[in-house]
């Protein structure tokens, strides 16, 4: 069984799976993060509904985003003509898609908590709305780390959207969580236990990293 | 090998069955063809009907799958070019060692089928439209039975692909059907063994399909075509042969 | 010079009633109430915070005015960051030398480095102080500053207000507590159930308050040293 960890195979979906994931959140926190923090200062019609659509949003069936992206970057569908199906491209677009709105929805929760002790101050000083949110997104740094570990750890775990999008090809877009359904399908155990392993471990690490920064900088920073 | 390495070209998109692909045979044809042409063959395993959809929608460039009805009206219809014969496997009814129908070790498959009903043993089936599926409803039809009403508590729908569908048999000891190349590799027999096996009617052809450039213009018809080409070409029918589980070889190449 | 400040015929919701007003330059005002009577509303319609429900608030000319909370808020960054901020939203651009002046005027020089939240609240108080320095501003409102600081945090304020006042700034500050008023004003505004009812000069208004209920206010409290 330990041998398994040796194997070059299982490194590679490894890889490729971060690669997927850690992309997908990089895109999503450039779309939810400025999106989060501009609904947290903003005044306009609608916005509560908007705050709600985002918190529900974050419940979204990765499958079900799957199918959507599916049909969107499918031939027959209106995207299809950037052949981006079954390719890591489409589990990194279907996998922006389910995150983006647990950054936007964290981050504004975040922001929105430090607007409320920061506004009297800020305004006083003289910082318009757009300038004290960008202030608001540094001081609450450490807080959307927080955040965006946590979709990380989301985009890590899920399979039903890569699953749809990517076709689970062998060396292409096949990752942890799709290549453990298969293996585990085939009755074909030492791959699937191996890549569970790393796969709790990651989550493991990005939950543990999240709660020791919220800590540390409490302890530091105040 | 002595084969120069092609360097890479391009990618084509074959959409396949899951039964196919876990029998490792991907595995093991498609880097000979990649070196040999520089063409990378991504597989796509989904069930049979989901393939051919693949094909319809545009989403695949070649289809490569194991139902010949379903086939040749997947090119009447002109989603593709023209339907080759490639390989055929077999399937076989496994079951638990209690055998508690009787049919162990026969050549019977249609008498087996209809001890199973008289017996009302459990039985796992795909349900899943997969060609395995299509070829068990083949079977029923065969035997003179009409399972959809006949069949019992006893007849379960496991509406999933092979490799579950047999965990699913192993666990409540019943039988089932399977090709040959899944239960070869199926690592979680339980108390399954080989019931029946060797009648003609198990048998089950392979064919591929290059998806229709005039229905789908973006269809990489070149390098789909040097893959058809190459799998009925006398190299790629010596793949095919090669391939072996335990020394036991599950496809047989056929193409004309 | 931006004073005088007037307000016209102001009122804000049920809490400040129609009230005119003119702050001038020079003297230090006290606005003194019970809590309730609208005293942090007042200083917010002022600052500009807040905007009236009627009438006008208007200055005479643009300048810069500041203010600073019971509460002191403070960004997550160090000290002498905080301070910084503040002159580069004023649109001042070398902003490091200014700040640290600005820091050694309050006391706080030695802890420019320290991040600015885990300070005391005395420290922060003073930071906050520091900001309002930096800017120097014509006018330098104060919301109970002192409210929540031990009674030897509360003096080192009250010396840094006097400091300001001596630098030429305009105090306008609310408190409850008479004794710093004592210290502080030079005249008195007192504040009740949103109405302005007394507005004198301190030492007339401590030993000949006019009204009955500016009366009572002053007895009701202990006076603090």
């Amino acid at each position: 069984m330990k041998d398994i960890f040796l194997d070059l195979r299982l490194w590679e979906i490894v890889v490729l799976s971060l690669q997927v994931s850690l992309s997908a959140v990089v895109l999503a926190t450039a779309v939810g993060l400025p999106l989060g923090a501009a609904v947290a200062v903003g005044r306009f019609p609608g916005r509560h509904a908007l705050i709600v659509l985002l918190n529900a949003l974050m419940g979204l069936p990765p499958v079900v985003v799957g199918l959507v992206v599916y049909l969107l970057l499918s031939r027959a569908g209106p995207l299809g003509d950037l052949g981006l199906l079954f390719t890591p491209a489409a589990m990194v677009i279907a996998q922006t898609v389910l995150v983006t709105p647990i950054i936007a929805a964290l981050t504004r929760q975040a922001i929105e908590d430090a607007w409320r002790e920061y506004e009297e101050q800020l305004r006083s000083l003289g910082a318009g709305r757009m300038s004290a949110a960008l202030t608001l997104v540094w001081d609450t740094r450490f807080s959307l780390l927080t955040a965006v570990l946590a979709g990380l750890g989301r985009a890590s775990a899920e399979v039903g959207a890569v699953m749809i999008v990517g076709g689970n090809i062998d060396g292409v877009t096949r990752v942890m969580t799709t290549t453990i359904a298969l293996e585990t399908s085939k009755g074909d155990l030492p791959l699937a236990l191996g890549l569970g392993v790393v796969l709790i471990a990651i989550v493991l690490v990005i939950n543990a990293a999240a709660m020791v920064i919220k800590e540390a900088a409490q302890r530091r920073y105040g | 090998m002595g084969l120069a390495h092609a360097a890479l070209i391009g990618f084509i998109t074959v959409a396949s069955t899951t039964s196919t692909e876990q029998s490792g045979l991907f595995r093991h044809l498609l880097p000979i063809f990649e070196k040999k042409t520089g063409i990378q063959a991504r597989v796509v395993a989904l069930g049979t009907g989901q393939s051919l959809d693949m094909g319809k929608r545009g989403d695949a460039d070649v289809v490569f799958v194991h139902a010949k009805a379903l086939e040749e009206k997947f090119v009447a219809e002109g989603y593709g070019v023209k339907r080759f014969e490639v390989m055929y496997n077999d399937f076989v009814l496994v079951g638990p060692k209690s055998d508690p129908a009787g049919i162990g070790g026969g050549k019977d498959i249609v008498a087996a089928l209809r001890r199973i009903l008289d017996k009302k043993a459990p039985f796992a089936s795909r349900g899943d439209k997969s060609g395995t599926h299509f070829a068990e409803l083949e079977l029923w039809k065969a035997a003179g039975i009409d399972i959809a009403r006949e069949k019992g508590p006893w007849y379960r729908d496991t509406g999933s692909g092979m490799g579950p569908t047999l965990n699913t048999a192993s666990g409540m000891n019943a039988y089932a059907l399977t090709d040959r190349g899944t239960w070869l590799s199926f690592k979680n027999r339980g108390n399954l063994v080989v019931s029946v096996e060797g009648d003609k009617r198990l048998f089950n052809q392979y064919g591929v399909i290059l998806v229709n450039p005039a229905k789908h213009p973006h269809v990489k018809k070149d390098m789909g075509q040097a893959f058809i080409d190459w799998i009925v070409s006398r190299e790629g029918q010596r793949a095919i042969a090669a391939y072996k589980i335990n020394g036991e070889q599950l496809f047989f190449p056929n193409a004309e | 010079m931006i004073l005088p400040l007037r307000l016209e015929a102001v009122s804000f919701l049920h809490v400040i009633k129609p009230l005119s007003l003119e702050l001038g330059a020079g003297p230090s005002t006290i606005i003194l109430g019970a809590n309730g009577a609208g005293k942090s509303v007042l200083m917010r319609l002022m600052h500009g915070l807040l905007r009236p429900t009627a009438g006008r608030i208007s200055w005479s000319s643009n300048g810069r005015q500041a203010m600073v909370f019971q509460r002191p808020v403070m960004l997550r960054r160090s000290a002498l960051d905080n301070v910084v901020y503040a002159l580069k939203v004023a649109g001042v651009a070398a902003a490091e030398r200014p700040a640290m002046d600005a820091l050694k005027e309050v006391g706080l020089a030695h802890l420019a480095h320290r991040p600015a939240r885990v300070l005391s609240g005395g420290e922060q108080q003073r930071l906050a102080l520091a900001r309002a320095w930096a800017l120097h501003p014509e006018v330098l409102f104060l919301d109970e500053p002192t409210a929540s600081l031990d009674p030897s945090a509360a003096r080192e304020i009250e010396s840094i207000i006097r400091a300001f006042d001596a630098a030429g700034t305009k105090i306008v500050m609310a408190t409850h507590n008479l004794g710093q008023a004592r210290r502080l004003a030079d005249e008195v505004i007192y504040l009740h159930q949103g109405r302005v009812l007394e507005r004198t000069p301190v030492a007339e208004f401590f030993s000949r308050p006019a009204t009955a209920e500016a009366a009572a206010f002053i007895k009701g409290e202990l006076p603090w040293a």
